[in-house]
């Protein structure tokens, strides 16, 4: 259903589309059961000349058990439905896998900025590559991120990786990821955060390890000059709404 | 309990109304009357005025969405601004000051004294009150969009610190114009939340007792019971966000000490029994629309209510589903997920009632019956498609994305457009003595039908394909650039300017009815509770004489009944 618009490039991403289709299947069925029922009734109960209404006031057993025995279905349904949903959960956000990088996500008002730990794959070293909007890893490996924002409340979304966290001004919140194949795809922002919320997209780039390494190589020597902060996205010039 | 207060409560009231033999004048009438039925109107009219701005907003930003940066007509061009600001404003008008004054006030004021059998609510000054103040809150909010900066745009969820520095909204009239709308909003619901209860409670026709109260009265009752409990905790949030706004205080900038997450748990410890407290009055006017068209007995009527007061109380252990990838602790996350799924339990009950009910009846597809039917099958949707996001490990993809959009419009839009028809339909014949036209009713049904699923049934798809909330042109994402989400978000709009049009055959409709409606007579539905038992429209103090109990709210098709309903306050053979 997803992986037909948005390829699954994270190891979890097949994990929450297995999930969603699972949900898609039980509730999709009682769903479609619930809406035949209704139809059904309202076609073979419309009203016809000189007809008469049943008289029951739904607590007779007899009538009870159509209502009482799908309730039970559903509640096994849901207890399904959680048993999945929380290990899906503990398995992208209980877990922290030991990373094989580390990078700090900066959101900010309004664009992305990334500080990569550079040649000695270390954070907050003299050698870390800061770049503006742009996210670059090595597939296969284990990427821990930090996310920070010195404003208002960002979220970091990725959906070929099926991940979403919020980024929270005074707090550093760490997830991961590890990627399953190369390319280049959209880091969204997901929570408003002003005017340019629209246009705050960044990209990341997962490459092979070769490459990557011209890119840090190529790098390095650069990434001594912090990113500015961006302009706010261009809006059409507009007249005041009437 | 039930029969003390009739006549003492209508001395007081004719004690208040000495002026009633002399000519009222239009203001008095109609602007400053303490009739409940009158408020009713005020609410109801109030309540459509300000879906149509709402609606308006809708229309700006989906064009915008549709075919982005281009110049829109009746609207102009867009900026991201103000595109945030409409998206903002249309989330609160939608549910603040449409869903609310027209299912719990508008439908409470109409229908509780005339259901209950008495003269007027228990306070009638108060009653005035809460409408005038909920006059000034629209007027507030409505405001905010002429002064310095603009309305605020920062989402119905007002997250600080966005919320709370001028200098990161850009609205810095704006934003606080809005907390101040809402909360005198609150402030009118409130005291409109006090009448319902005590006068459902205390001033109850002679004979009628706590199981013999009609379903929506009760439903009415307990929304009101929720408001009341969740809102507190916002109104202090409120309060602390106004502070951070204007004097530069740190409750929620973490700066200066504060948390911002604090307001989300406020927000949603409030907002999410709010969903409770306008689907329950929607499910009860709906109870009573197919009861009366199905000439059924409602199935499980003591049932029902126990889910409802279930739902109620699960509902404020559930909030924490908004916030599963807001930061807060990931071990709450399971937690919020078991209550979440748990409280489908009584919903899926609910409205196993409601198609039970239709089982051995006598349907009649009138236009309420329409709007009643077309509630359970929509809003079937919107309760199913609300598993994937309470459901933690699916939420982490789904939160913010369109699937949530589409998720809570198909709750919303049954609750505040198809139960606001439908109980407009049912009961304004009572309400004003006059008919509707049926063939224009069921134009405006289809119409107002197709238009709405052609809206939200593309947008879970965008949603599942990637697109996120509040953004006002994809342009931006190239990942969202392509042809075929841009195809879908151009259907909704088509679906949205459907739906927009359809409401001329409303308007047509109370044009017609007000020019040309037949008479109604006192019961033309034949109904069984005490509103149907009095004049239509019904006179000031609604019954001459006061009505007595004898029964349950839904005897129709009694075996060995002549008729087949039994009017409650018909006294037994
Ligand atoms: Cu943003
Ligand atoms: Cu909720």
């Amino acid at each position: 259903m997803i992986s037909y618009a948005v390829e699954q490039v994270s190891t979890y991403a097949k994990d929450i589309d297995f999930l969603i289709l699972l949900i898609c299947g039980l509730v999709g069925f009682w769903f479609f059961v619930a809406e035949g029922v209704l139809f059904f009734l309202i076609f073979k109960y419309r009203a016809k000349e000189g007809g008469k209404a049943a008289y029951m006031d739904g607590t007779d057993p007899k009538h009870t058990r159509f209502i009482s025995w799908p309730h039970r279905f559903i509640l096994i349904c849901d207890v399904v439905i959680v048993v999945f949903a929380v290990k899906v959960w503990m398995g992208v956000k209980q877990t922290m896998p030991a990373p094989d990088q580390t990078v700090r996500v900066v959101a900010q008002q309004w664009s992305w900025s990334f500080q990569h730990p550079g040649p000695d794959n270390k954070l907050d070293t003299a050698d870390d590559i800061k770049t503006l909007d742009e996210l670059h890893v090595v597939v296969g490996q284990t990427v821990q991120f930090e996310l920070v924002s010195p404003d208002v409340i960002h979220s970091f979304s990725v959906p070929v990786f099926r991940l979403k966290q919020d980024v929270i001004p005074g707090r550093a919140i760490k997830g991961w990821f590890k990627t399953t194949q190369t390319g280049s795809y959209d880091i969204q922002c997901a929570e408003i955060c002003g005017i340019g919320h629209g246009a705050m997209v960044a990209r990341i780039v997962i490459e092979q390890p070769e490459r990557y390494a011209e890119w840090v190589a190529a790098n390095v020597a650069t990434a001594t000059v912090p990113p500015a902060p961006a302009a706010p996205a261009p809006a059409p010039a507009a007249p005041a709404p009437k | 309990m039930t029969t003390t207060t009739a006549s003492h409560h209508a001395d007081a009231h004719a004690a208040g109304h000495a002026h009633d033999d002399h000519e009222q004048s239009f203001f008095v009438k109609y602007l400053w009357s303490t009739d409940h039925k009158v408020i009713g109107f005020q609410y109801m009219i109030t309540g459509l005025l300000m879906a149509m701005i709402g609606g308006y907003m809708a229309y700006g930003f989906r064009m915008q969405l549709a075919w982005p940066g281009e110049w829109i007509p009746g609207v102009g061009f867009l900026s991201s601004q103000q595109y945030n600001a409409y998206v903002t404003t249309h989330g609160t008008v939608m549910i603040f000051w449409f869903a609310m004054p027209v299912l719990i006030a508008a439908f409470g004021n109409w229908l509780i004294p005339l259901m209950i059998g008495c003269d007027d609510m228990a306070f009638p000054r108060i009653n005035r009150l809460s409408y005038q103040v909920f006059l000034i809150s629209a007027v507030v909010l409505i405001g905010s969009f002429f002064v310095d900066g603009g309305a605020f745009g920062g989402a119905w969820t007002a997250y600080p610190p966005l919320s709370a520095k001028a200098t990161m909204n850009l609205s810095p009239l704006g934003s606080t114009m809005w907390v101040l709308a809402v909360a005198l909003e609150f402030v009118a619901f409130l005291l409109g939340g006090i009448n319902f209860i005590t006068t459902a409670m205390n001033a109850r026709a002679p004979g009628m007792k706590m199981m013999d109260i009609p379903i929506v009265v009760w439903m009415i009752v307990v929304a009101s019971i929720l408001f009341m409990v969740s809102v507190g905790p916002l109104v202090a949030g409120a309060a602390m966000l106004v502070l951070d706004q204007q004097l530069g205080t740190a409750f929620y900038d973490p700066s200066g000490g504060g948390d911002p997450i604090l307001w989300q748990h406020l927000f949603w410890f409030f907002g999410h029994p709010e969903v409770y407290v306008v689907l329950l009055p929607a499910m009860g006017v709906c109870a009573e629309i197919i009861t009366c068209n199905a000439r059924k007995k409602f199935f499980g009527y003591k049932t029902l209510l126990y889910t409802v007061f279930a739902t109620g109380i699960i509902s404020f252990f559930v909030w924490a589903h908004h916030q599963f990838v807001a930061g807060i602790d990931p071990r709450m996350a399971n937690v919020f997920t078991i209550t979440t799924l748990i409280i489908s339990i009584p919903i899926a009950e609910m409205i196993f009632l409601y198609i039970a009910t239709l089982a051995g009846g006598q349907i009649r597809l009138n236009v309420p019956m329409l709007w009643a039917l077309s509630f359970v099958a929509e809003f079937l949707l919107g309760g199913v498609t609300g598993i994937f996001l309470g459901a933690s490990g699916s939420d982490i993809y789904f939160h913010d994305t369109y699937f949530v959009i589409a998720h809570f419009h198909y709750t919303f839009v049954p609750i505040a457009v198809i139960a606001c028809f439908a109980g407009f339909t049912h009961w304004i014949p009572k309400m004003t003595g006059k008919m509707m036209n049926e063939t224009l009713g069921k134009l405006h049904f289809w119409t107002t039908i197709v238009g709405f699923n052609l809206v939200f049934l593309p947008l879970f798809i965008t949603g599942m394909w990637g697109d996120h909330r509040r953004i006002y042109n994809y342009d931006h994402f190239p990942d969202l650039s392509t042809q075929a989400l841009q195809d879908l978000r151009i259907a909704s709009t088509v679906g949205l300017l459907i739906m927009i049009a359809a409401q001329g055959f409303f308007v047509w409709n109370l044009i017609w009815t007000w020019k040309k409606g037949p008479a109604a007579g006192n019961n033309p539905w034949q109904g069984t509770t005490l509103e149907w038992s009095t004049t239509s429209p019904p006179g000031h103090g609604n019954f001459h004489p006061m009505p007595t109990v004898y029964r349950g709210p839904y005897e129709y098709s009694v075996p060995g009944a002549e008729a087949d309903f039994l009017p409650q306050s018909q006294p037994p053979a």
